[in-house]
Parts: structure tokens; sequence; C-alpha cells
């Protein structure tokens, strides 16, 4: 009999320990990516040198003597990420505001599954239809002799950003209590003034994470952005053609050797830090709105 | 008191203006590409192989190594992701430990996939030692997808009553065959609302799949696929629109990847939907 229960307890103790390892793997997967990116992201940013590397401004890797600053990819995806917040932003916040509070519960459900449906689609449709719709309308519209832009890439960000922003800022004014904006409406305040002035500031940290949500969104897409931003590594300009620091790492990973390949690793280290950042900032504001409420 | 109501009408107009302007969004993408993209989709793009000697294209080979990847994918990520749902809801007791591994699958849901790709490539085929095949993509991809999984779990082990556990401790019954018998059956809805998630997010990779699954056209069987290069749907649209010139192709892909889309949302809220009204009851 005691030796029964000592194996059931044994046997219970290696199904913990399983579930614990299991447990660990995402830990694990961290720790891994970290340490990969870091160790071979290094090299080359000690050759190069970290000056010239982060605030160089020539991008030239396959030169006879070849030039390795990536200030352009840097510039290029903050003004994109920029760009694409400030279309996107407003369009999905208001968006938000209408279909938590105003909207009809049967427009809710049916604009709610189409914004679900926007998150669903594949980057590379997206870029899809902004390589045949976008770029040439582009091209037409400014008399550019070439659309595949900075522009066209900002344009694909900022819809591809907007059910992020949408759906986390919808979540976070649904959560607002009912007994605020009743004080409000009972204190003459019109239907309006309460959504945009109780919800929405009782809400503000859910909205702020929803915004940090896009620009980690925005900085981190490769595949949409490479179909329409023509791909040269050109300072930054809206109707130049341009190179993400994304895009950098993919376009030329397939072709790459030695220092230019270790370079491509060093860029994508400086994507994962701007990343990092970006998490820290979410997790704080997602706190904060925990603590709130 | 009119300035009042100008704000109001004009903020409302706005609402209206921006959620109009989504929904727009929304039918455009979706009809453009399914009306340039149905009329391209015939028996032929999808029951053969690419030939030179014929100069056709076929997407039979892509649509295969896109489902032996969802397999491959999903049959590695359940087990890890569910079992680390049930140890942090079950086991975990030590509150510092639960923080850093939900940290970590945070950190992990906002990496982007090019890095993912990256590492892939770095960890998978220089360390590991594979060749570039859709089994070091599909490695890849439970990277990405384990978060997912955990996550709908984890939530849905939340929701199993704390007596159902308790009754069954109470029968004697030992850790794991609670877990085993009462709480996992009470959490099928977020395993499979977690498994439609992660098959949509693995439709619609592409770019953590170009440097660890390559972008061949072969066709092959399923252990065969899975240790050659293979390209799936996204990979092939993206080579057929950007390096070919393909549109009809690619728009025939981007119309199937857009109706698969459909299905999997509307699955997903099925699903969510089916095991509400079993919950209620």
């Amino acid at each position: 009999m005691q030796k029964k229960l000592d194996r059931k307890r044994l046997a219970e103790k290696i199904v913990h320990g399983i579930f614990l390892i299991l447990g660990l793997v995402t830990v694990g997967c961290v720790l891994l990516i970290t340490v990969y990116l870091v160790v071979s992201g290094i090299p080359a940013i000690s050759k190069i040198g970290i000056f010239d590397f982060l605030f160089g401004t020539t991008w030239d890797s396959t030169a006879a003597e070849p030039s390795f600053g990536i200030l352009p990819f840097i510039l290029t995806s903050i003004y994109g990420t920029a760009g694409a917040i400030l279309i996107g932003v407003p369009i999905g916040f208001l968006t938000a505001v209408y279909l938590a509070k105003v909207a009809p519960t049967k427009i809710k459900s049916l604009v709610g599954g189409a914004v679900s449906l926007l998150a669903g689609i594949p980057s590379v449709v997206y870029g899809l239809v902004g390589m045949l719709v976008l770029v040439p309308t582009i091209r037409s519209i400014f008399n550019v002799p070439d659309g595949a832009s900075l522009l066209a890439a900002i344009a694909v960000l900022a819809v591809m950003i907007l059910p992020s922003i949408i759906k986390v800022s919808m979540t976070a004014l649904e959560a607002v209590p009912k007994e605020y904006e009743d004080a409000s409406l009972a204190l003459g305040a019109t239907q309006t003034e309460t959504y945009f002035r109780v919800s929405v500031p009782a809400a503000k940290s859910g909205i702020a994470a929803s915004v940090v949500l896009g620009v980690g969104r925005a900085i981190g897409e490769a595949m949409a952005v490479m179909m329409v931003s023509g791909n040269v590594a050109n300072m930054p300009s809206l109707f130049r053609s341009v190179r993400f620091l994304t895009t950098a790492v993919a376009s030329e990973m397939s072709y790459s050797a030695g220092l230019q390949r270790q370079a491509l690793f060093s860029i994508a280290l400086v994507l994962f830090l701007f990343i990092m950042l970006i998490n820290a900032a979410l997790s704080f504001f997602l706190k904060r709105g925990d603590g709130h409420e | 008191m009119s300035r009042r109501k100008a704000y109001g009408v004009i903020i409302r107009g706005l609402m209206y203006l921006a959620a109009g302007l989504t929904t727009a969004l929304v039918l455009f993408m979706v009809g453009y590409v399914l009306i340039n993209g149905i009329p391209h989709i015939t028996w032929e793009l999808l029951s053969t192989k690419p030939s030179y000697l014929n100069d056709t294209i076929g997407i039979l080979p892509d649509i295969l190594n896109t489902v032996y990847i969802v397999i491959a994918t999903l049959f590695i990520v359940l087990p890890i992701g569910v079992g680390a749902a049930i140890y942090l809801t079950e086991y975990a007791q030590n509150k510092k430990l639960v923080g850093i591994i939900e940290y970590a699958a945070e950190t992990l849901s906002g990496i982007p996939s090019i890095i993912y790709g990256l590492v892939g490539m770095l960890f998978f085929l220089k360390f590991l030692g594979l060749k570039t095949s859709l089994i070091a993509g599909a490695m890849t991809l439970v990277i990405m997808n384990l978060p997912t999984i955990m996550r709908t779990t984890q939530e849905s082990l939340k929701a199993v009553p704390q007596s159902y556990r308790e009754g069954a401790f109470g029968l004697g019954a030992g850790k794991w065959r609670v877990i085993r018998t009462v709480v996992l059956p009470g959490s099928v809805d977020g395993i499979v609302t977690g498994c439609i998630l992660a098959v949509g997010r693995i439709l619609g990779e592409s770019a953590a799949l170009l440097f660890t699954a390559g972008f061949a056209h072969a066709l092959n069987g399923f252990f065969e696929g899975l240790t050659s290069s293979g390209a799936t749907l996204t990979v092939a649209l993206y080579f057929y629109a950007k390096e070919q010139g393909e549109f009809g192709v690619a728009f025939a892909i981007a119309a199937i990847l857009m109706l698969l889309t459909l299905i999997i949302n509307l699955a997903a809220s099925l699903v969510s939907r089916c095991f509400m009204r079993r919950n209620k009851k």
C-alpha cells in the first residue's frame, strides 16, 4: 500500500516537472532570440564602429569599398511609423468610440467582424493591392516618376495598424464603468460630450496601449512594405524610394556574405532594441490601465 | 449653447466618417482581391505544378506545402502551449515565475516576424544543421504561435470552476488525473480557438518563412515535403508578384488567401458563440 502511494507521488512529481519544463519553453525562446541577436549583431557593429554604423548616411554594401551606415533605415522606419500613426490613430480611435459607444448592436457586430477580417488579411495581400492600386495612383496624382515610395508605405501601414488600434481601444472603452457615463449624462452633458470627456479619459491607458501596439506593428512589418516602398537605401523623403529596417534585413539576406551579412544581423539587433522599448512601454500602459480600474 | 451643439455635430460626423472609412476599406480590400483573383483560379492552376517546358504555372505544390506546414506547426506547438498554460494555471505556486513566463509570452507576441525568420535561420539552419526546409519553417512558426495557444488555453482554464477541481480532489483523484479528466475537457473551447487563430497566422506568414522554409515549388508527399524546401501560398504570392510580375497568379493566390481568411474568421466567431451558449447552460 505504502509502495503504491510512493509510486503515485513520484508519478505526480514527474508530471509536475514536465509541465514546468513546457512552461519554461517560452522563457527559453525569448533568451534564445535575445542571445542570438546580440551575439551575431555585435561583431559587425564593432568592426564598422558604432557611430559610423548608426549615424552613417550611406548604405552601399556591395561596393568595392562598402559603407554600412544605417541612418537612412532608422529614419525611414521612424518616419514611416510616425506617418502611419498620424493617419491611422485618428481614424481607428474615432471608429473605436463609435463602435464601443454609439453603434447599434447589429452594426457593431458587422463592422467589428469586418475589422477582425482586416486583421486577418496576410501582409503580402496588402502588399499586392498596394503595389497595383496605391503605387500607380500616387504616381499619377503627384506626378512623380515612381509611386513606390515612403508615402505608399505609410498608407499601407496606416491600414494595417487599424485593427489593433480599434480592437484594443474598444476593449478599454467598453470597460469604463457605466456609472461614470450615467453621472455625466445626469449632470446635463450631451452624449458626445460624455463619450469624449468622460469615457475616453477614463480609458486613456488602454487607448495609449493601442497606439503603442500600432507602433510595434508598423515598425515590424516587412513584406507589405517591401512590395510598395521601392527598396532603395535613400534618406527618407515622402516621394522617394526608401528602405526600412525590416526590409533592409529581408532584401539582402539571400545573397549576402561576410561583413555584409553580419551587418544585416546588426540591423536586426537595432530593430529588436526598438521593439523591446515598445514592449516595455506597452506593458507599462497596460499595467497602469489595470491599476486604474 | 450653439457652440456645444456644433461641437456635438462635428464630432459625431467625424465618428461616422471614420467608421464609414474603415468599413469601406474592408469592403474595397475584399472586393478588389476577389474580383481580380477569382477569374484566374482555374482547375489547371490548382492541380498542377509549375512547368518550364509548357510555360505554365500551377500552385498545387504551394497549397500542399501550406497544409503540411500548418499540420507540422500545430502538432508541435499544441502540446507545448497547452502544457505551459496548464503549468501556469494549475501547478505554478511561485508568483515571480508566473510573471516571468507571462512576460516572456508577451515579449514573443511583440517580436516582428522578420526577426523570427532571422533567428530561425541562425538557430535551426546554422546551429542545428537542418537544411532550408518546411520543418525548419514550422519550428520557427512554433515559437511565433506559442503565445497565442498559451493565452487562449489559459483563459479557458481559468474559466473552469474551482468547484469542479475540488469535487474531483475530494473523490481522491490525483492532480494529473484531475487535469486530464476534468480540467482539460472543460477548456476545449480555448484550445480550439487558439488553433484557429494559429492557423490564420500561419496562413498569412511570409517573412519568417523566406529564410527558413525557402521557396521551391516541388510536388512532395508529407514527410518528404517536410524535409525539403518549399514555398507556402503567401511566399509564392510574394515571388509571383514581386520577382516575376505574374499578377494573375498572384491575384488568384490572394483570392484564395482572402477566402481562407473569411472562413477562419467565421469559424472563430462560430466556435466562440457555440461555446458561450454551452457555458451558459
